[in-house]
């Protein structure tokens, strides 16, 4: 077996993969994937239908709630995901393409921008903490707290597990990053990115509902 | 293959057809994507009750909604090549999406019939906003 990064064979993923035929192989990774990312909304859309319940019991507590929030730096999270987002699919199309210094930038891209995300949510979490607006009774504000009790129980619940996803994610990109490195894709082997890439996306969908729902609506 | 042999006109097809797993989009369309989705952020923020200019009241949620759902649907056809994945991924795809409806759309039947059991009150409470003084201490 030649090593995989020799130029004569083009690589055809792990040992595991001759079992079955590359097609096969890379069909049955995505199609897990894809049953994953089905448990992962359903895992999100419980916090959705919290939100519903007690926006429709407490809606003047949460439209007050929500003015507490930054809308422009949730707006800027927001492009940076977009736009993160973009560079994991050009990432897809460039292991498409075996080009696997492509891969590597584009990746590094969208890891940096999931790290901007990162820090602004750590600016915006330590403002709320500062004014005392955090999951605890009896804050610098805790009365004021109290009526807010339930919109940032799960305002810290939803982009807290949202958060984790976004680290979550970017080790998974990092993995695909390493092997595009020791230039391991082409059209043949790119199952890595493809799954890293879906996963990012899907942190990207959760965001693309959570940032109308807790920045501008409340 | 029997094929190999024969000319073919791209370099890249060189191991033949059937290692080609994925779909290939062409660059312009993820440029025109990423694009919409900018477009789309800018008009939520425009439409929305907090920072926007157009103010709809509540209809705002269901602008935002909306526009949140174009940018979700433009996310998985394009850049997670929903559109070209077959039938069983569709389904995976699809499942989770219609137990939210049924979820949702039996949290918002039963929401306006719900009794609080301590008050024997609907449990929609009167908004005790910051600007409107809870009832109970109107009169002090």
């Amino acid at each position: 077996m030649s090593s995989p990064t020799s130029s004569a064979e083009v690589y055809q993923g792990p040992p595991h993969v001759h079992h079955m035929d590359p097609v096969t192989a890379y069909g049955a990774a995505k199609l897990g994937m894809w049953l994953f990312l089905a448990t992962e909304i359903l895992l999100f859309a419980g916090l959705f239908v919290a939100f519903a319940i007690y926006r429709w019991m407490y809606l003047g507590e949460f439209h007050d709630a929500s003015l507490n929030l930054n809308w422009k730096l949730g707006t800027f999270n927001t492009i940076v995901l977009l736009i993160s987002s973009y560079f994991a699919a050009v990432a897809v199309d460039a292991a498409q393409h075996a080009d696997n210094k492509k891969v590597s930038r584009c990746l590094m891209i969208t890891i940096a921008c999931g790290a901007i995300f990162l820090v602004v949510k750590y600016i915006e979490y330590s403002a709320k903490y500062q004014h005392g607006l955090f999951p605890q009774f009896g804050g610098p504000n805790g009365i004021e707290f109290e009526r807010y009790k339930s919109y940032f129980g799960l305002y810290y619940c939803m982009t807290g597990l949202h958060g984790l996803h976004v680290i979550l994610g970017m080790g998974l990109l990092f993995w695909a990053l390493r092997k595009a490195q020791k230039n391991r894709f082409s059209a043949a082997y790119y199952t890595p990115v493809e799954i890293g890439a879906l996963y990012w996306h899907l942190v990207d969908l959760i965001w693309i509902y959570l940032f109308p729902l807790l920045y501008l609506v409340g | 293959m029997s094929q190999h042999s024969s000319h073919t006109t791209g370099s890249t097809h060189d191991h033949g057809d059937h290692l080609e797993c994925g779909h290939i989009l062409p660059m312009r369309v993820y440029r025109l994507v990423l694009g919409a989705l900018l477009v789309l952020t800018f008009i939520t923020v425009l439409f929305s009750e907090k920072a926007g200019v157009f103010h709809f009241g509540n209809g705002a949620l269901v602008v935002a909604m909306l526009v949140a759902s174009a940018k979700a649907i433009l996310v998985a056809l394009f850049f997670m090549h929903l559109k070209y994945e077959n039938p069983l991924t569709w389904l995976y795809a699809a499942f989770p999406i219609i137990l939210i409806g049924f979820f949702l759309g039996g949290i918002f039947i039963d929401n306006p019939f719900r009794i609080d059991p301590k008050t024997m009150q609907p449990m929609l409470y009167e908004s005790k906003t910051t600007n409107a003084p809870p009832a109970g201490e109107a009169h002090h």
